[in-house]
């Protein structure tokens, strides 16, 4: 699997002067900033969510679904974030990214694993030389309340245990208090904290009230540097849906068409089947473009689904509906 | 006589406590013995199926974990509600299979009988089956009967409700889920008793009716591999040996091996035959004196 390399360094342009410069102009201060990001097209919901409804009734079957498939297991970032999780489960997770399903050892390995920060390190080891990638959260997840020490601390914990993509929260309360400054700066921080590491923006979707608080989000987090930008944290109800996930893969779309660059997104939480994961691969290939058909630039953040793709996979070899008696259990 | 318009059902499958449509949208005519048309019923396909086991295997941990008592209470229930629905379903199995009117009275009075057999048995099984058994050694060890899982019910061709109700019943009084094709020519009673359930207390999943084609549907409900156990007493004669086959592949338990499709008379007392085809037994050693 190619490394992100290439996205971190076009990030990095980015920030040092490469983008046109009505977006420097944008994220010159506070006025310039609120003055464009109120100017972006408001979008219109019926039209939205229909289109999202329509593309998911397109049929995927046959080669292209086992393609599919597939390409949903590399995209996976198995993901465990519980008040309870302990090294063992981080161990059994990381097993399980390695090879998806024992049984048939061609199924390949997931994405990242996505653990929280004082648990990267034994992530980190048990993943050296894989090519798997370890994701911790950082910024105080989920509710990201906390002052910028503290955030910057958490993330540099992270980084310094190895992890190298790193999905940090953005400050709620600040954006919707229409203090956009304040958001870009702190993400602005946090990249420069992350170094070499990716950073996943998580916008919290589910808390953002409005589609055009979205879309301003997502080309806040991308002006800001995000590698990535992420639905939701998956402690929130609604979490990814997939109207959201549409103006957040036009966001980067756009942005790639402003700038060049290759942005990712990120839907986390409650995508479980198969079927909804063939969904959202559908809205990525026909809203952003087939380039973003990569877990380069489209990961899941979840962690059932994988099980239900092993089952939807082994559905297609054998011929016969599998069980959950015949995957591991995480 | 009025000239009033006939109102001609379609009718729905049965999955997880609600009535949906096939995902496939098909229907299919059903006709009264003498090829008159009775309603309309849906054709169920393999997603149906699908989605039937993924309902019952969810229902399975509540149903089974439920006490013996109120389970038994929720089949009693049941059977009260058959009584009260005593001519429709009297006017089904007349209708269905073409038998007189006073012979298909006593074949409906003979299920809702033998639902309240059935429902007796509940409290009872652990009590009948399972065992303290007499060890050379200072240990305590007994045995306890469990429900199997998931019970793939393909029900009997010819007897419409009767027949139904002496696979299905006992299924769900030891505990397991179902889900069961019913007959394809004979599908009335089976419809109108899942209409039964869907307004009784049995939790929604426990039972799950898939009308359809068993040609059709078996072969995808023997190797169904979250399926823990099959009846094939409906099942085409034909197919026996391969949905044995296919059975095999998951190790399912299969009831009716070696006789698929070859109906009892369902008049006979039944017997512990089906309550014991899906129990599994756990034994436990336990050291004495603690």
């Amino acid at each position: 699997m190619p490394s992100g390399s290439t996205t971190t360094a076009q990030a990095t342009d980015a920030v040092s002067g490469g983008p046109p410069p009505e977006l420097t102009e944008a994220s010159r201060d506070e006025t310039s900033l609120r003055r464009f990001l109120h100017a972006l097209p408001g979008i219109d919901q019926v039209g939205l969510e229909q289109r999202a409804a329509t593309l998911a009734t397109r049929s995927v079957k046959k080669d292209a679904k086992r393609w599919a498939i597939d390409a949903a297991i590399s995209m996976v970032d198995l993901t465990t974030l519980e008040g309870a999780d302990t090294p063992g489960k981080v161990r059994a997770l990381t097993a399980k990214a390695r090879r998806p399903d024992p049984e048939y050892p061609d199924v390949p390995p997931v994405g990242a694993v996505c653990v929280y920060p004082d648990l990267a390190g034994v992530a980190v080891r048990d993943l050296a030389g894989t090519g798997i990638g370890v994701a911790s959260v950082a910024t105080a997840f989920p509710s990201g309340r906390s002052n910028r020490q503290v955030k910057l601390a958490d993330t540099a914990m992270a980084v310094e245990a190895g992890a190298t993509e790193i999905d940090m929260v953005i400050d709620r309360g600040a954006f919707l208090t229409g203090r956009y400054g304040l958001v870009l700066e702190e993400i602005q921080a946090v990249k420069a904290a992350c170094g070499d590491a990716h950073l996943k923006v998580i916008l919290e979707t589910g808390e953002l009230a409005t589609y055009d608080n979205v879309r301003r989000a997502s080309w806040l987090a991308l002006l800001a540097g995000a590698d990535f930008i992420k639905t939701s944290t998956g402690k929130v109800s609604p979490a990814a849906t997939l109207p959201v996930t549409h103006v957040m893969l036009q966001a980067v779309r756009d942005w790639h068409a402003l700038t060049g660059e290759h942005r990712g997104v990120k839907p986390a939480g409650g995508i479980r089947g198969t079927k909804d994961a063939i969904r959202y691969l559908v809205a990525v290939r026909e809203v952003a473009g087939p380039a973003w058909l990569t877990p380069r630039l489209f990961r899941f953040g979840a962690s059932s689904l994988l099980n239900d793709l092993l089952m939807q996979r082994r559905r297609q070899l054998t011929g016969h509906y599998s069980g959950a008696d015949y995957v591991s259990v995480d | 006589m009025s000239d009033r318009l006939a109102v001609a059902k379609t009718y729905k499958l049965y999955i997880g406590g609600k009535f949906p449509r096939s995902e496939s949208g098909r229907v299919y005519r059903v006709n009264d013995a003498k090829g008159g048309f009775l309603a309309n019923a849906p054709q169920g396909s393999r997603k149906d199926l699908r989605e039937a086991v993924t309902a019952a295997r969810k229902a399975f941990p509540g149903w089974s974990g439920a006490t013996a008592y109120n389970r038994g209470q929720v089949l009693y229930r049941i059977a009260e509600m058959l009584e009260g629905r005593r001519e429709q379903f009297v006017a089904e199995v007349t209708a269905a299979e073409g038998v007189p009117a006073k012979r298909a009275q006593a074949l409906v009075d003979q299920a809702i009988d033998r639902w309240v057999w059935y429902a007796g048995w509940t409290d009872k099984l652990a009590t009948v089956l399972g065992a303290a058994n007499p060890v050379a050694g200072p240990y305590f060890s007994f045995t306890v009967p469990e429900p199997t899982g998931v019970v793939g019910v393909l029900a009997p061709q010819d007897s419409s409700l009767l027949g139904l109700v002496s696979t299905v019943a006992p299924a769900i009084a030891a505990g397991n889920t179902t889900v069961v094709v019913a007959s394809r020519e004979r599908p009335l009673p089976a419809i109108s008793l899942s209409e039964v359930l869907g307004t009784s207390d049995l939790p929604g999943g426990v039972v799950n009716l898939v009308t359809g084609n068993a040609v059709e549907l078996a072969p995808w409900l023997a190797a169904h591999a979250d399926v823990n156990a099959v009846d094939l007493v409906g099942a085409p004669e034909i197919l026996g040996t391969e949905l044995e086959r296919a059975a095999a592949g998951t190790v399912k338990r299969v009831f009716g091996a070696g006789r698929a499709g070859q109906e009892p008379d369902w008049t006979r007392p039944p017997g512990m035959e089906r309550l014991r085809a899906f129990l599994e037994h756990k034994t436990v050693w336990h050291p004495q004196g603690v």
